[in-house]
């Protein structure tokens, strides 16, 4: 496609000193979308919608919001209270940040059963992975905001994770808090900083995207877009269908904001700090559990490597191990769909997941769904081996072994077998 | 695929049901599910189930529990006008000061006080209490798992004897709810605690499920606001997006996809 032709004066104007208006028109009219791609194509520019609601909320909630251990549980019921439109305002802000997640997790295991970090796409997904640990940062530092009873809690816990570092843990941990105990430093800083990683984030969204625009979308099908026919220009069907999806997930986060906004938080947070009454059990919230449930299921040492340390190194590996995932795929399919045995092992991962999840909110001694002799404790620590035997084991061997499905000459082939709803 | 999504969906919320259900911490049991009048999409609060629980609140709990997020002012919310008020306001006897000699003086509130904490602070709290501190009530019906149904199950929840073979301590007394059992507060409600004027049976179970309503105003003051603007927000953004799913059609009839 040619460069456009500008027929508003002031839009010509303005484009031949800025080209604003030809940059609109290459990435979103001229840039070539696999017309195949299906509802789960919808979660990146919706997580991206997401982050926008967090920064626009979070902005308006600090003008309301006092970092001090004395206030912050009280500036924040004052937002609850008596700021207009102040309970809207936070309620969108806490389950956003749920929504962000969901987004932002389905958005991955879309990537992995479909082979999204396959070459030429491996930039792409670290990036995605970069924002991924910037969103756990500082999701984490904003749960510590209102200083409720979790809030503090989960910071100690947390923060304390440092100190299994062998001879720099404990003055880590110190430089962390600002001093000898979590208190007004530690606050002041988690307040700072979740005040700036939402940019950070923003500016890894801006190089996903320009990666994205380089290698392209990925599909349904894993066969690169290579005649005309199989595309069509991202505007205005994707657009169209984003926006339709968009309404889809308003409908689903308003619904949580204005009739269960408290579903995803936990009672606790609404008790102010207390250092002195350690609540009885301290729970992440949901979307840290899986990882917390790693880190707890490491309850043995190795090689005289203690236990703690091992739980955090597990915990931070794994989250590592995807970023070498584009090598541990010896497959030569990037979609699973023509991935007979692969499938099936991804179906165990997403329900592992679930698992670790499952595990990470019960206490350790208790029964796994209730199954008596089987602790949860032993549940996590055999979905951790799934977890990590996942990558490391059966991504490389099953990708060695597989005889995988033929794959469709091109999009436009798969598409006319009416192979997409296969 | 289909089938294979509609597998791990499945599975996925199963688990996540089973990590709700199982809630209860230690060996206290689930609490009664209660019908309240807020629940549901267009559910309200019930003004003169608020007032007779501020009548509790203000005969019973409030000789121990602080409720320092509500101000006088805020009672507009549970339907009184503001000479009534006015009139509750000037009740209470408020600290308020430096005046210009420099010292602290008592005078009567006004609706923009907040209601008065019973204790000076938490030392002197614990020190009447058995070295308990009775928490703050303002947002106890949304601080406890399952809420105004717990806190209901506790009021009532109490035994007078201990069961055969639990060693309760001294000056605790026995709940069934409370987690562990032993609990300092002295059973605070009975029959006949306050007296009701509207002519609403004045027992036990009422003065709880009364009491327990007006602390989840407390908890939540902007709940009939919230859900007033939710109803709104929902039908809009169905009828948008049924639109926008029109638009989509239309917009992709001619590509074979």
């Amino acid at each position: 496609m040619s460069a456009p032709v500008w027929n508003n004066k002031v839009v010509k104007w303005v484009d031949d000193r800025l080209p604003v208006f030809s940059m609109l028109h290459h990435s979103a009219y001229e840039y070539p979308t696999p017309k195949n791609l299906s509802y789960m194509w919808n979660f990146g520019s919706l997580a991206g919608f997401v982050l926008v609601t967090m920064i626009l909320t979070g902005i308006f909630l600090v003008m309301n919001y006092t970092p001090h251990t004395d206030m912050a549980f009280d500036s924040v019921e004052r937002i609850m209270r008596d700021v207009n439109y102040g309970w809207l305002i936070r309620y969108m802000h806490v389950n956003g940040a749920s929504m962000f997640f969901i987004c932002v997790y389905i958005h991955i295991f879309r990537g992995l059963y479909y082979g999204s970090y396959k070459a030429p796409r491996e930039m792409l997904w670290w990036i995605g992975i970069l924002i991924l640990l910037a969103m756990m940062a500082t999701a984490f530092m904003g749960y510590v905001l209102p200083w409720g009873q979790m809030s503090f809690w989960g910071a100690t816990v947390i923060t304390n994770l440092f100190s299994a570092f062998p001879i720099v843990g404990e003055p880590l941990v110190h430089w962390l808090w600002g001093g000898f105990s979590i208190g007004n430093p530690t606050l002041n800083r988690f307040f700072s900083l979740h005040y700036l990683l939402p940019f950070v984030i923003l500016g890894l969204v801006v190089l996903h995207v320009w990666a994205l625009h380089t290698v392209r979308s990925n599909n349904p099908t894993g066969v690169e877009a290579k005649t005309p026919q199989d595309s069509i220009p991202f505007h205005p069907y994707y657009t169209i269908k984003d926006l339709f999806g968009m309404g889809i997930f308003l409908i689903f986060f308003l619904f949580f904001v204005f009739f269960a906004p408290d579903f995803f938080g936990e009672p606790d947070n609404y008790i102010p700090a207390n250092p002195l009454v350690t609540p009885p059990h301290i729970v992440p919230e949901w979307y840290f559990l899986p990882f917390y449930a790693i880190l707890r299921s490491i309850d043995f040492s190795i090689f005289g490597v203690p236990a703690k340390l091992l739980g955090v190194l597990a915990m931070f590996a794994s989250i590592v191990v995807l970023f070498v995932i584009p090598w541990l795929d010896t497959s030569k399919v990037r979609s699973s769909k023509y991935r007979p045995v692969y499938k099936w092992f991804f179906l165990i991962l997403f329900i592992d997941c679930f698992i670790l999840g499952y595990c990470g909110k019960k206490a350790p001694d208790d029964y796994f769904m209730g199954i008596e002799g089987l602790h949860v404790i032993v549940m996590g620590q055999l979905a951790t081996l799934y977890y990590f035997a996942h990558f490391l084991v059966v991504m490389p061997i099953v990708g060695k072994l597989e005889r995988p499905k033929p794959l469709p000459a091109s999009i436009s082939e798969s598409v006319l077998k009416g192979g997409a709803n296969a | 695929m289909r089938k294979f999504a509609l597998t791990a969906i499945a599975a996925a919320f199963a688990l996540t049901a089973f990590t709700g259900t199982s809630q209860a911490s230690g060996d206290a049991p689930v609490p009664k599910a209660q019908d309240w009048s807020w629940q549901g999409l267009f559910g309200t609060y019930d003004r003169a189930q608020l007032q007779r629980g501020f009548q509790v609140y203000k005969g019973i709990c409030a000789g121990c529990h602080s409720l320092r997020f509500i101000a006088f002012r805020n009672l507009e919310g549970i339907g009184f006008n503001e000479d009534q008020i006015k009139a509750i306001a000037a009740e209470y006897d408020i600290e308020d000061g430096p005046n210009d000699d420099g010292d602290m003086f008592t005078r009567p509130g006004k609706p923009s006080d907040y209601f008065p904490s019973p204790f000076p602070n938490d030392k002197a709290a614990a020190a009447s209490n058995g070295g308990s501190i009775p928490p703050d009530l303002s947002l106890m019906a949304k601080a406890r798992m399952h809420g105004p149904d717990y806190v209901v199950a506790l009021l009532t929840g109490y035994e007078e004897e201990a069961p055969e073979g639990f060693d309760l301590a001294e000056g605790k007394h026995y709940n069934h709810y409370f987690p562990g059992h032993q609990i300092s507060m002295a059973p605070p409600l009975y029959d006949e605690a306050v007296e009701y004027t509207d002519g609403t049976p004045m027992t036990l179970e009422q003065h709880a499920h009364d009491v327990v309503a007006f602390l989840n105003w407390t908890a939540q003051p902007e709940l009939e606001a919230r859900k007033a603007l939710g109803l709104k927000v929902l039908l809009f953004l169905i009828v948008l997006t049924a639109m926008l799913y029109a638009v989509k059609r239309k917009i992709w009839r001619d590509i074979e996809h």
